[in-house]
């Protein structure tokens, strides 16, 4: 850790950022808490309405569906991404030619944009032409995940799987190589067993990127659009309409401003609390 | 017992590139093939969905845009970032860890919930359809994440640094730019990769402040695809190419990108 010195000059050095950061971040805010407490009947005549929106909403079974939805997204995906992502790290060979041929490719998917994604999977996945819708049905599995609930849900969480597992292999990695051998070399005179070692040393010294990797992917789970818009547009039915795909609909589809303000608020709100709460264990890792 | 181990990263590769294979193999097939037989391979070979996309300028300018307003993010999100991340290594000052976790609450927003707001405030100031509108509505999430990395690698410098340059008469801002930088030049190329990344892959607030002089190849493809019922071939050309760009500045970073998505804190 750095002594820091106190110095309010460094006031200055921050003054930049956060220009650029609040214009786009208070001025939008504002539209949206200015929408989500007025009603309209056009023209630009707002009326105040109070909390009644956020009543709506908080109430509102769409929402209460949208949102057990994205908790059980989120959930699923970390449950798959993080012990896979942790697997794989452990299995990567620590140095030679293949680290950077095994980190190139497992970094391609991160770098694609959203919708192409998206796309991409749903080629890849179709019955007709994708290469595991068709493989699928050839061995005899009913698989389509246009109409299947079912099979939509999975193929929603395989896609992010597939998309991000491998920021959590990459963050779980670089925690392992900064191991001293010394550790191993420790362990290896105890006699102590390959589960041993990972419980009492790898693991913890993953604590900390862990938690950034756990943060990260709760936070970008939890905004997912692009890709699921894309591959299933969120249905069939709702059936993968999570939180950023219903707040498009009644925001920009309904033109229900309203609504669409008092539920972005609340919406952001979670994310903040939950992303606060592991914020902070981090943090109190680091002291 | 290590040709086993390496089973699970030697299959975890082949599934992601499985995907990747696919598009490619359907890039270079006729929408008609793509349609009428199931092949693992390209039957007939063609370049044509990859020469409509070189010659055509609705198609060619999409990655240009997409370019333009990426490379704009990247220099205005490590510009600023870099004194405010030296600050917050450096210095206690009233509010800092506030303002610290305020930035980041940026990084946490959902895009959905600023597309209206945002199409209304740069519809309002002139910028609509312009490159430095999205170069500007990426700085929402990449300045945040520029401070955080630069924040990691900075506090591994030793403050002795700064302190003996100080001592032998450097003025502050000759220290910044002769030495300071050079030391974390690492870790400036991996916020770089990082802003690039961010910026290249986001879609609906890119979509949302563009509509012609601007419009990303991401969106160029949506569109395209809706318009023109399916242009399969044309679609998987567009998306393969829309990997190229990552995978070059992947490969530049190869040997920082694990340290530089621990945050620069291992």
């Amino acid at each position: 850790m750095i002594n820091k010195t106190t110095n309010q000059k460094a006031w200055l050095f921050v003054i930049p950022v956060i220009v650029l950061v609040a214009f786009n971040a208070l001025i939008p805010l504002m539209t949206v808490v200015n929408y989500s407490v007025q009603d309209t009947f056009g023209n630009n005549l707002f009326f105040w309405e109070g909390t009644k929106w956020f009543e709506e909403v908080l109430s509102s079974p769409r929402f209460h569906q949208s949102f057990m939805r994205q908790m059980a997204f989120t959930g699923t995906i970390l449950l798959i991404e993080i012990p896979l992502g942790i697997a794989v790290a452990l299995a990567m060979p620590r140095k030679g030619p293949w680290v950077s041929v095994c980190l190139i490719l497992m970094a391609l998917p991160l770098l694609i944009p959203w919708n192409v994604v998206g796309a991409m999977w749903n080629i890849f996945a179709l019955p007709d032409i994708g290469l595991l819708g068709y493989s699928l049905n050839a061995i005899g599995i009913d698989y389509n995940f246009t109409q299947g609930p079912i099979a939509a849900w999975i193929t929603t969480v395989m896609m992010d799987v597939w998309h991000w597992t491998s920021l959590v292999v990459l963050l779980a990695y670089a925690g392992l190589v900064s191991i001293p051998d010394a550790y191993y070399q420790a362990a290896k005179i105890d006699g102590a067993s390959n589960w041993a070692v990972f419980w009492r040393i790898q693991l913890p010294k993953m604590k900390r990127v862990l938690t950034i990797a756990i943060l990260l992917r709760f936070m970008d789970s939890f905004n997912i659009y692009t890709e699921p818009f894309v591959l299933t547009g969120g249905g069939p039915g709702n059936t993968t309409t999570f939180l950023s795909i219903d707040l498009v609909k009644i925001a920009l589809g309904q033109f229900d401003l309203g609504h669409a303000g008092a539920m972005s608020l609340i919406y952001f709100f979670i994310v903040l609390l939950v992303s606060w709460v592991f914020y902070t264990l981090m943090m109190r890792n680091e002291t | 017992m290590i040709k086993y181990k390496s089973l699970l990263p030697i299959i975890y590769i082949i599934f992601l590139m499985l995907p990747i294979y696919w598009l490619i193999n359907m890039s270079f097939k006729t929408t008609n093939e793509i349609l009428g037989v199931f092949s693992l391979w390209p039957l007939e070979f063609t370049l044509e969905n990859y020469r409509t996309i070189f010659t055509d300028p609705t198609w060619y300018n999409g990655y240009f845009n997409s370019i333009i307003y990426v490379a704009m993010n990247t220099v205005i999100s490590v510009t600023v970032a870099l004194p405010a991340a030296y600050a917050f290594s450096r210095y206690n000052f009233l509010g800092d860890k506030h303002l610290f976790f305020w930035l980041l609450t940026n990084r946490m927003a959902p895009a959905a919930v600023f597309a209206l707001p945002f199409f209304q405030l740069y519809s309002s100031v002139g910028l609509f359809d312009t490159h430095i509108a999205v170069a500007l509505a990426h700085c929402l999430f990449n300045i945040p994440l520029a401070v955080w990395i630069l924040e990691g690698f900075m506090s591994g410098v030793p403050k002795e640094l700064d302190e003996t340059a100080f001592l032998d008469g450097y003025s502050f801002s000759r220290f910044f730019g002769k030495i300071f930088i050079p030391t974390i030049a690492s870790g400036i190329g991996v916020t770089m990769f990082f802003t690039f990344m961010y910026s290249w892959v986001e879609l609906l607030l890119a979509k949302t402040l563009t509509s012609v002089a601007a419009k990303p190849i991401a969106a160029t493809m949506t569109r395209t695809a809706s318009a023109s019922g399916y242009e399969l071939g044309l679609l998987a050309a567009a998306g393969a190419l829309t990997i190229i760009p990552g995978a070059l500045v992947i490969y530049f970073v190869r040997n920082h990108i694990a340290k530089g998505f621990a945050l620069g804190r291992v």
